[in-house]
């Protein structure tokens, strides 16, 4: 698959290695700051901040052990139930969402599209004490259901147009030959668009997943001791009093590896997802 | 579509039956909620949590912990709204006389005479009177601290040179100049810079203090642009940048921590509780080469300031017994010795008990700094911080409910200031129209 | 508008029945995604705007009254609202616009077979998985402290000694660290874009002996154009919420120089504990972005007109 890049610079074998070595290059530059709050998270305290800073130290799991015994497995938990279910709730209200906005679309689709759109304007910090007063009226605070839909929510949005972008994709054709079939157009809907643009949602999801588990502010404000998540358990080692900056990093690898372990396996599902086209 | 409403339904089913679940702890007991900051100090007393939860069987403690400014924000929203999500909450006294009077906390004098053996008296004096309103105790003291100067006494001696126990501001000017090497990566002196009403004001209103400065006159007419306040900002910020770290203008406690601590600053003026980072030979490689001498001042017989972190009980909580309780524990005397014994006794939380000081082993590994800090605590006169009388009280704050924010707004011009981005005279004079707002709502006759 | 001359073979218009029926069937698939989102954001901002014309002082207890519309009024006579107004116009449009350029880049870097492709895709998606608050304080402390940075570490030998970064460029500082989080979305998205490209067009294209930059301008592009203008408004929508990079970066300074719209909200509702000021505040940027978004969305959807036919 001869992508617009490999045109002429394919000619000559030093162009191709030069590229090459740029993307390479650039890659590493932008991974570089991750890597090195890893590899801190394996210093020792009076090693992690220095002025020449060390690539070779002796390393410690002494504070990723602290982390783990600070109790982060209850954060976790609460992170994954919030993250799935929201993403869950998302994908299944969305989709004939979406299938509404596209493929068969009511009258006034932009006008809602543009709605979807306008409920992400409105700065959360700006609402978050009446959402908090909203919320304690009805006794769900510091639960991690409430999480849960105040994420579905969030993404609602975002799903709704990439999704609807998805479908969008699929070819003419397959939409016909799934209404000539007559009777159940739903169900034939389901078996053959669905299953197409499975990649698309694959990746829509990673999408929500990452949002929802990366979401601080609903989750400081709205939780206590109970339904804390990830973020909250990690911002509890930025302290006033010092920088252990070890610890932090060490935290943070932690609070990050979930998703980026998601992102790194489904990255292919997500290129392959948002390159609908490529079917063609 | 039905499976979609059917799953809407047991959603909000399960939403609504999981809102009136309590806790999954065991039977009968209670579960405490508590708000707590997270600070060295703090972490430490999560840790031994169990230690109080086998002693008192059917009390389960449960914690959240956050940065400064962020618990300070949510425990606020939480006890203002009385939404009754904390039994305990970690405040200070900067909240404790104005939540008191606000009637949001419950008088601990009845709950401290039934508990024999805490003697609220061993408190330090200035930190008890700081968390009392009306001779009664609303809130009990974890640690406490003032400020003080610490220094390299190897560079000291080395340029031949000797710190006062009570130095001048302008002494600390003169060895600062004299220490300063930047071919060495060496500052003469580190002070925090970074905006934040409890961040650069915290030393500066000292210095101004000192300087003979205040934030409002008796009739609450505004200060922030005479003569001597402007001196005083004028000193501070000149001292930094000709003297201080780079990057002094996001500089807190942190930054400075580390530069002093990895050896890149030859003083550092500030609070006393950074004992344990410069003194951790872990964190630090400056352990054991630290003196320590008094508040720099200038007119005033003291200038440290006066600040502790407390634990006050909301009065929406259900559970007060079993709060107090917990906090008795965790600001006993016996906890002082559990830290020591269990956790190494340079974790033991400064600056709120007498006892402590007493304590044979702290006496050991505190020599250098035990007698400096607890000094600078009772020197401390948050009624009378200034040369001037002043309608407010605090040291390094004024204690009225719209100083977080008046503070902060301030404190953002400082910073400019030592950013070189505002000269002083614009950058008080904007200041001043700041605090020009806020004292009159207060010379009206209001609150 | 267009939007309705899309509509597919519709029914005839003879009998009304069907037609209503058909637009039911139409709706129904929406309805449950929109009411749920109508619920959750709509009752908040319904008391978002009960709370700003009152006047409420979280710490003054007692303090709550009724002002009608006077909290508005401060908010357009207030200087800083309007400075972090611009702050954050700059900081979108910057941080947007350069990510998307960086981004397209990448992609077309990655469009190309090489060895070790998915794993430096791989390497690339990662600043976007990194939870922004941790991100945030990364820069701060490793990448741009004056001291102990990796910037300056790097720069040594070019005689930088201990340039204070955060000082001197903030909001700099603050797009730098948003388009590096931000850069791998918007290359997805154009990969995207890039892959399903009609590869026998470009064929055509280089038979006919078109030169890389001639078909990239004239088939590429346009393709592109859909991608780049869905990640630029996605982008941009979260953009303009930044608010963990201001908060462990600047926190809004030195002064107020890189005081964004959110930061500053964060200040009068959490530091002020204006409550009815933060409130007021928040409902003017929410019109304020509707209005932007409206003509900005007008162009978009124009040209995504010409993609539909359904």
């Amino acid at each position: 698959m001869a992508g617009i890049a490999e045109s002429s610079s394919s000619s000559t074998r030093a162009g191709r290695f030069g590229l090459a070595l740029l993307t390479w290059v650039v890659a590493i530059l932008f991974f570089f700051p991750v890597l090195w709050m890893v590899l801190t998270g394996f210093k020792q305290e009076n090693a992690a901040y220095t002025r020449t800073p060390h690539i070779t130290f002796s390393p410690t799991l002494q504070e990723f052990r602290n982390v783990f015994d600070s109790g982060v497995g209850a954060y976790l938990e609460n992170s994954l139930i919030a993250t799935a279910v929201s993403t869950l709730l998302v994908l299944i209200l969305a989709t004939p969402a979406a299938y509404a906005l596209s493929i068969k679309p009511v009258k006034r689709w932009q006008d809602v599209l543009f709605f979807f759109i306008s409920t992400k304007m409105l700065p959360v910090v700006a609402a978050i004490v009446p959402i908090y007063v909203v919320v304690e009226r009805i006794g769900m605070l510091d639960n991690i259901w409430m999480l849960c839909i105040l994420y579905a929510g969030m993404n609602m949005p975002i799903a709704v147009w990439m999704i609807r972008s998805f479908l969008l994709e699929v070819p003419g054709e397959v939409l016909e030959a799934a209404t000539v079939d007559g009777a159940n157009l739903q169900q034939s809907l389901r078996r053959v668009v669905l299953p197409m643009i499975a990649p698309g949602l694959a990746a829509t999801a990673l999408i929500c997943v990452i949002f929802s588990w990366n979401e601080f502010f609903f989750a400081v404000n709205l939780t206590a001791t109970r339904a804390g998540t990830v973020p909250v358990f990690l911002v509890g080692f930025i302290t006033s009093e010092g920088l252990y900056w070890a610890q932090l990093a060490a935290a943070a690898t932690i609070a990050t590896l979930p998703v980026l372990l998601a992102g790194w396996i489904a990255q292919k599902q997500l290129v392959r997802g948002l390159s609908m086209g490529a079917i063609k | 579509m039905k499976a979609l409403l059917s799953l809407a339904c047991c959603l909000g089913l399960a939403a609504s039956a999981c809102a009136g679940a309590g806790d999954t702890g065991g039977g009968s007991g209670t579960t405490l909620s508590v708000a707590i900051v997270s600070n060295s100090q703090m972490q430490d007393a999560q840790k031994l949590v169990p230690i109080f939860e086998k002693e008192h069987p059917g009390i389960k403690v449960h914690f959240i912990s956050l940065p400064e400014n962020e618990a300070r924000a949510k425990i606020t929203a939480s006890v203002a709204t009385k939404s009754g999500e904390f039994d305990v909450a970690m405040i200070s006294n900067y909240e404790t006389p104005l939540w008191a009077k606000n009637d949001w906390l419950v008088n601990l004098s009845p709950y401290i005479a039934k508990t024999p053996g805490y003697d609220a008296q061993d408190f330090i004096g200035p930190i008890r009177q700081s968390l009392s309103y009306q001779n009664n105790l609303y809130s009990v003291p974890f640690y406490g601290e003032s400020s003080f100067l610490m220094y390299r006494k190897d560079l000291f001696a080395k340029a031949g040179l000797t710190m006062p126990e009570h130095p001048t501001w302008q002494q600390v000017e003169q060895f600062a100049a004299k220490l300063d090497d930047p071919k060495k990566n060496l500052n003469g002196i580190c002070l925090r810079g970074d905006p934040g009403w409890g961040e650069v004001l915290a030393p500066l209103d000292t210095v101004i203090n000192t300087f003979g400065g205040r934030w409002f006159d008796q009739k609450w007419n505004a200060q922030l642009d005479s003569p001597t306040v402007i001196s005083a900002v004028q000193f501070y910020t000149d001292l930094i940048k000709k003297y201080g770290e780079p990057g002094a203008a996001q500089a807190g406690f942190s930054e400075c921590a580390t530069q002093f601590g990895q050896g890149n600053a030859a003083m550092w003026y500030d609070a006393t509780s950074a004992v344990s980072s410069v003194e951790d030979p872990q964190s630090s490689t400056v352990s054991g080469k630290v003196g320590y001498a008094q508040a720099p001042v200038v007119k005033t017989k003291s200038s440290g300031w006066l600040y502790t972190w407390s634990l006050a009980i909301p009065k929406t909580s259900k559970n007060k017994d079993a709060a107090w309780q917990f906090m008795s524990w965790m600001t006993s005397k016996d906890y002082m010795k559990l830290v020591g014994q269990k956790l190494g006794w340079s974790h033991v939380p400064p600056g709120s008990r007498l006892s402590t000081y007493q304590l044979p082993q702290y006496k050991k590994i505190a020599t250098a700094f035990a007698k400096p800090t607890l000094e600078a605590i009772q020197s401390a006169d948050a009624q009378h911080p200034t040369v001037d009388p002043v309608p407010y009280t605090g040291v390094q704050f004024v204690d009225i409910p719209e100083f977080q924010d008046l503070g902060t707004r301030v404190s953002q011009q400082i910073s400019a200031i030592i950013a070189g981005q505002k000269s002083v005279r614009s950058a008080m004079k904007q200041s001043q129209d700041y605090a020009q707002t806020v004292g009159d709502t207060y010379a009206k006759g209001n609150s | 508008m267009s939007a309705v001359a899309l509509r597919t073979a519709a029914p005839r218009r003879r009998t009304r029945n069907p037609e209503k029926v058909g637009a039911w069937t139409r709706r129904l698939p929406l309805l449950p995604a929109l009411i749920f989102t109508v619920l959750i954001t709509q009752i908040p901002f319904i008391f978002t705007i009960y709370y700003s014309l009152q006047s409420w002082n979280l710490v003054r207890p007692g303090s709550e009254h009724w002002v009608g519309v006077s909290n508005y009024g401060k908010v357009f006579t207030d200087s800083q609202f309007r400075d972090a107004a611009i702050n954050t116009v700059i900081l979108t449009a910057s941080a947007v616009v350069i990510a998307m350029v960086l981004g397209t880049l990448l992609a077309i870097l990655l469009d190309r077979t090489f060895p070790g492709r998915g794993f430096v895709r791989t390497l690339l998606i990662t600043p976007f998985l990194v939870m922004p608050t941790a991100g945030a304080l990364l820069w701060k402390t490793t990448i741009l402290d004056p001291v102990y940075g990796l910037a300056n570490f790097v720069l040594r030998p070019f005689g930088i000694g201990q340039f204070d970064w955060i000082s001197k460029f903030p909001m700099g500082s603050v797009v730098a660290e948003t388009v590096w989080q931000w850069t791998p979305f918007m290359m997805l998205i154009v990969l995207a874009g890039l892959t399903s490209q009609p590869r026998d067009v470009l064929e055509a294209g280089r038979v006919d002996g078109a030169g890389t930059f001639a078909l990239f301008r004239e088939i590429t592009l346009p393709h592109l154009r859909r991608y780049i203008e869905l990640g630029v408004l996605l982008g941009a929508i979260y953009v303009v919420n930044t608010f963990d990079a201001i908060y462990m970066m600047t926190q809004g300074g030195p002064g107020t120089s890189s005081t964004n719209l959110p930061f500053y909200l964060y200040q009068r509702a959490f530091l002020g504990f204006d409550i009815g000021q933060a409130a007021a505040l928040g409902v003017v940027v929410v019109v304020g972005t509707i209005i932007v978004a409206t003509f900005a969305l007008r162009v978009v959807f124009s040209l995504l007109n010409v993609e539909e036919g359904r």
